[in-house]
């Protein structure tokens, strides 16, 4: 392989270049990224960055000296693909063909209305938290919409900048999807620890306010005053400009367990993949930190070696900071039929939960406990996968 | 120097945070070898104490940034900045650490947002 074309430059797409360049590859490197900005980090936007402890120095991804002899494409966007004669199209009219291709382009918040007014915002890129930033003045009035890990982290944070904040929650218990019914209630207590507001089970119909949001407008009549509003309720991946390509890009582009696409020399990874999980059987986006930074070396792997070489991943983790406190997660708890909080107490908020299936430990949740949980963690990660991926799985 | 806690009490492969300030993490690796760190990673606030040891390096729980125990040198990204190394020494079984005078690098990095109480040097 003698180019290698990265489509979207933020931690997937660095992590890949990096791999690249790490694994062996001495060709032709072009990373094409939408940013303006060279490769910042992302969670502090909600956290230090937001509460204006972190300068965007301390935001770069990149070590000083670091040079990956990349071609980096600043500014572009991918509109298209063309799998025969691996061609990308840019915004600009440009073209260009790489012998292989590694798919990064991530995804964006979904918005809730079309053309909404000043003071409504969603949080993703660098801009998006310093717009953010500017509203969340003390005293304010902040409605978040949406109490996923996003949406907690921005009412932490605006909590400790002396906001007033409530969060709605459409579904009746927040992140049981990511921590099931009874742990997402109890992480999400944290809220109402700290004098923040939580509205659950009921959805958001409208916003009022002309120039400036003044409201917003709940579906069971209510409206709730607002000078401030943050959507937060989940992104879709970017991958509209992979239509015409051949590629199953439905729900994220599917890919094997080791990021290779239907289209041989084009792997994908981060945000926008979706890679099939041997441990739940299914195909499934990890929209996390983590996953993006590791599964690049695995996907960079399978498109050096044509697909032969399969290096095993750890099994996924997050991390979510609120109210002082870091949460921990490893595992699936989606194949979970039982938790057990095995250290701490939940009421101290201060403990470590065990989810497991068949008696067998598939997920682990910390609040604290952070020596026991790397115990776990090590544990899991080392576990072989139970199922070999083959090509009928896909 | 100080006492941090008998040899004994800390078995191959553990770690153990000293509530110094700013904090310390004591390391006693597989192969036997006993180290000293600044345990806030440098990137951003988590405890290196907590991390995943393997070898000379241990891995940041957090963001999986890396560091060589021997240097405090970054081995692996996103940490840019080293931490301090500090020397151990054992004497009558119980293990100490000398917080000045040989540390390979003596500047103190914090990720952002963390500060030191005092300084320590």
């Amino acid at each position: 392989m003698k180019s290698i074309a990265v489509i979207g430059g933020s931690l997937a797409g660095l992590s890949a270049a990096r791999a690249l360049r790490n694994q062996g590859f001495d060709g032709r490197l072009t990373v094409v990224s939408d940013e303006q900005r060279r490769p910042y980090d992302r969670p502090p936007l909600s956290k230090s960055f937001l509460a204006g402890t972190a300068t965007e120095a301390d935001l770069s991804l990149e070590a000083e000296h670091e040079n990956l002899d990349a071609d980096w494409q600043f500014g572009l966007t991918a509109t298209a693909l063309h799998a025969s004669t691996r061609s990308i199209e840019l915004c600009d009219g440009t073209s260009f063909t790489a012998d292989g291709i590694v798919i990064a382009t991530g995804a964006r918040p979904r918005p809730l209305a079309p053309g909404p007014p000043r003071g409504v915002h969603v949080l993703r890129t660098l801009d998006d938290s310093l717009a953010l930033r500017k509203d969340l003045q003390p005293g304010a009035r902040l409605v978040v919409v949406g109490a996923g890990f996003i949406g907690a982290e921005v009412a932490s944070t605006a909590r400790g900048l002396g906001l007033d904040v409530t969060v709605i929650e459409a579904a009746p218990t927040p992140l049981s999807a990511p921590l099931g019914t009874q742990m997402g209630m109890i992480v999400s207590a944290l809220h109402a620890d700290h004098g923040v507001r939580l509205l659950c089970g009921v959805g958001v119909v409208g916003l009022t306010g002309a120039e400036r949001v003044e409201g917003v407008v709940l579906a069971d009549g209510r409206t709730l005053t607002a000078d401030v509003v943050l959507v937060g309720v989940g992104v879709q991946p970017n991958t509209e400009w992979l239509a015409s390509s051949g590629l199953d890009a439905s729900n994220g582009v599917r890919c094997n367990a080791y990021g290779v696409t239907d289209i041989p020399n084009v792997v994908a990874v981060g945000d926008c993949a979706s890679w099939y999980d041997p441990l739940l059987g299914e195909h499934h986006r990890l929209e996390h930190w983590t996953g993006a930074r590791e599964r690049a070396a695995i996907a960079v792997s399978s498109l050096l070696s044509g697909g032969t070489d399969n290096r095993a991943g750890r099994a996924p983790y997050f991390w979510s900071d609120q109210y002082g406190l870091t949460i921990q997660m490893v595992g699936h708890t989606r194949s979970a039929d039982s938790v057990r909080v095995e250290e701490g107490s939940t009421d101290e908020r201060d403990f470590l939960a065990v989810y497991r299936r068949a008696e067998e430990p598939v997920a682990i949740l910390a609040l604290g406990h952070g020596k026991s949980f790397m115990r776990w963690r090590r544990q899991l990660g080392s576990q072989p996968a139970p199922l070999s991926p083959s090509v009928s799985a896909l | 120097m100080m006492a941090v806690c008998p040899l004994a009490d800390l078995p191959r492969g553990e770690a153990r945070r000293v509530e110094a300030d700013p904090p310390i993490a004591i390391f006693h690796t597989e192969a036997g070898e006993l180290f000293a760190i600044d345990d806030t990673c440098t990137h951003q606030d988590a405890s290196l104490a907590d991390g995943w040891l393997e070898g000379c390096e241990i891995e940041c729980p957090l963001h999986a940034s890396r560091f060589d125990l021997r240097t405090g040198a970054v081995d692996a990204p996103p940490a840019k900045r080293p931490v301090r190394t500090h020397a151990v020494t054992i004497s009558d079984g119980v293990i100490h650490v000398s917080l000045s005078g040989d540390t390979l690098n003596d500047t103190l990095n914090l990720p952002p947002g963390a500060q030191a109480v005092a300084d320590l040097t």
